[in-house]
């Protein structure tokens, strides 16, 4: 809360950027992701693309977990399905890319909306086990079905071309990831200021009084799993043409463990959460080997302990964070911006 | 004929040895209603304990299990007083994601320990294979069925008779009837904690005698899912029952199936059974309905 703001209409109070500060920094912000290209190395470039897809694919699962309240272990597989609807569409049937990303989106939303079926019996935790079944399900048709996914040897592409503009390297396909990122967070942003949202919302607080206002809890569940995994879907088909491969290991139950470990870190029923959370969690192993790469000189078996060391500061995040912060970075930020809202007058 | 017995006698003993594992897990749900994802990594630790008291110290099988349950004890009481404590009355999500953060660390802990190499615990039992009828079985997976049901039942009986059985039962049932009849809650919640975790690393040390350990070997622990949903979370009975289904369902699977797919659907059948089963009774077969009120 802003001093001096008042909020005197329901327009205002629904606002999502409230006050000219607030408009005003959001546009330096995007001058800077514009910007950023020109100056960052191919490196810092690699990364920026995948912490965008990654940001798609958080605000994807944090919508149907943190603001609808469905656990899902299966996320990494409609990321799977996305990716390979992607790249089967591009390879065998030679579509061009901006009828691909769609076509992705939605397939992966029919899989969430199949999963999702029993959604309205199954309950928390039974819930969560059958996404488990349908992440290992996926998996091994993914693995299994050569015909149609070429196995565990993947399928490979081209790289994606708009319009005639062919995206056939980092720089370039970071403002495609850009123009994403942003349309996906800002519609996300916006189904919560409407209709839908507010029942998603309703249902995580307590199913059964939501269903008496009046809420179809099997129908909103459904929205909630099919806009999730339509998110998951444009996440795959864009992570598979940025690697320009797709192969069932990009898709393991551990990146759904990986995604979940995102949103609450970030901070589940946030959108800004789900972002935090999915730059933290892509910058985090980088940082660990970083780090284990200068130790190389004085210890030459540390690289040897990359991989141990990053499962445990993974688990040790996540543990961390539920016991100390709840909430997630998005609190913490929260609290940063108030801290200067009201600086240098503390109480 | 004779492949299908063979096929179902497998299944049988290894789903004693399920079986038990998933007693690890509903001994911790029963109480605390929390949805352990660690317990596969349980086992590979009480596995790796096992062998390095056995095979560094030199130590004899009758000396090890013993300390293995002194340490797996200890280890479920320090994750319970020092992470799962905390998240008393915390969301579904919260507890379930802690659990998955506790398996990553103890994932790495032993790796950065004993390393990822594949490690041979010392025989425990007799090598000649057993032979009943037209039925071949492996000795150690024979004598680690049996081991396996005699601490099942030694752990039915303590629920059943001991003191600490009952307290356990009552506090499971109704937690403030519990507290008011006397009963310590939060030492009963401790004390799952740490009957879950030997009862996970026993089956580990079985586990690892029939395949060898590595720290992969917690991913047996995926298993268990299907066997306590097919039983329901929360009966003990139903997790012993399920433990044998899902053994005979993925031997038959494995042996009719697999040549046809390439492998993998051993480890598949149980998923796709739980998700059948889920649909027509969304509690497990003897799972306890919960009753919501507003």
């Amino acid at each position: 809360m802003r001093i001096g703001h008042f909020k005197e209409t329901y327009v205002s109070d629904q606002a999502v950027f409230a006050t000219a500060t607030s408009r005003f920094w959001l546009g330096i912000l995007f001058a800077l992701l514009l910007l950023f290209p020109f100056v960052a190395g191919d490196y810092l470039l690699f990364m920026a693309n995948l912490a965008g897809i990654t940001i798609i694919g958080a605000v994807g699962l944090n919508i149907l977990t943190g603001f609808a309240g469905q656990i899902s272990l299966g996320h990494a597989a409609f990321i799977g399905v996305g990716g390979y609807t992607a790249a089967i569409l591009a390879t065998r049937f030679n579509l061009p890319f901006l009828i691909c990303l769609p076509l992705s989106g939605l397939m992966a939303a029919f899989f969430g909306i199949i999963v999702g079926g029993p959604s309205l019996r199954l309950k928390g935790l039974y819930l969560c086990i059958a996404t488990l079944a349908a992440q290992l399900i996926l998996e091994f048709v993914f693995v299994h079905w050569e015909s149609v996914t070429g196995g565990i040897r993947g399928i490979n592409l081209s790289p994606p071309e708009i319009c005639g503009y062919v995206l056939d390297n980092d720089f370039k396909y970071y403002f495609l990831t850009l123009a994403m990122v942003i349309l996906c967070v800002t519609a996300a942003r916006n189904l919560f200021r409407t209709r839908v949202g507010r029942a998603f919302i309703a249902i995580r607080d307590r199913d059964i009084s939501a269903e008496l206002m009046g809420i179809n809890l099997l129908r909103y569940k459904l929205y909630a799993f099919a806009v999730s995994s339509f998110m998951a879907g444009l996440s795959g088909c864009l992570w598979v043409n940025f690697l320009k491969t797709v192969t069932p290991e990009h898709f393991p139950l551990m990146e759904s463990v990986r995604y979940l470990a995102m949103i609450i870190v970030g901070g589940m029923g946030s959108i800004l959460g789900s972002i935090f959370g999915a730059i933290f969690m892509t910058i985090v192993p980088e940082a660990i080997s970083t780090v284990l790469g200068l130790l190389v000189n004085t210890f030459p078996t540390a690289m040897s302990f990359l991989f141990p060391l990053q499962q445990v500061i993974f688990g040790l995040l996540i543990v961390i964070f539920l016991v100390f912060e709840p909430h997630g970075l998005a609190e913490i930020w929260r609290r940063i911006k108030n801290y200067f809202h009201l600086w240098p007058f503390e109480h | 004929m004779d492949i299908f017995l063979q096929l179902i006698a497998s299944g049988l003993l290894v789903g004693g040895i399920y079986a038990l594992i998933a007693l690890g897990f509903v001994l911790i749900y029963k109480a605390t209603n929390i949805i352990n994802f660690a317990t596969g990594e349980f086992m590979m630790i009480g596995a790796y304990i096992f062998y390095s008291l056995t095979v560094y110290l030199k130590l004899s099988p009758y000396a090890g299990f013993p300390l293995v349950i002194v340490c797996a004890a200890l280890l479920g009481t320090l994750v319970e007083r020092l992470i799962l404590r905390h998240m008393l009355g915390q969301p579904n999500i919260s507890i379930i994601m802690v659990t998955i953060g506790l398996s990553s660390i103890l994932l790495g802990i032993a790796e950065i320990i004993w390393g990822s190499d594949f490690r041979s615990l010392p025989p425990l039992f007799p090598r000649k294979p057993i032979i009943i009828g037209e039925v071949v079985l492996r000795s150690n997976l024979f004598y680690g069925f049996l081991m396996a049901i005699a601490v099942v039942v030694i752990f039915m009986l303590l629920f059943k008779y001991a003191k600490i059985g009952v307290a356990m039962r009552a506090t499971a049932n109704d937690q403030m009837a519990a507290f008011s009849m006397g009963i310590n809650v939060k030492t009963m919640f401790t004390i799952s904690w740490a009957f879950g975790t030997i009862a996970a690393s026993l089956g580990g040390i079985i586990i690892g005698n029939i395949g060898g350990v590595q720290p992969t070997l917690g991913h047996i622990g995926l298993k268990i899912f299907p066997i306590v949903i097919l039983g329901g979370l929360d009966s003990v009975g139903g997790a012993v029952l399920g433990g044998f289904i899902v053994g005979i369902v993925e031997n038959l699977a494995g042996g009719y199936l697999d040549p046809y797919f390439h492998g993998g659907v051993k480890d598949l059948a149980p998923f796709v059974v739980l998700i059948l089963i889920l649909l027509i009774k969304p509690y497990g077969l003897f799972g306890t309905k919960e009753i919501e009120r507003l």
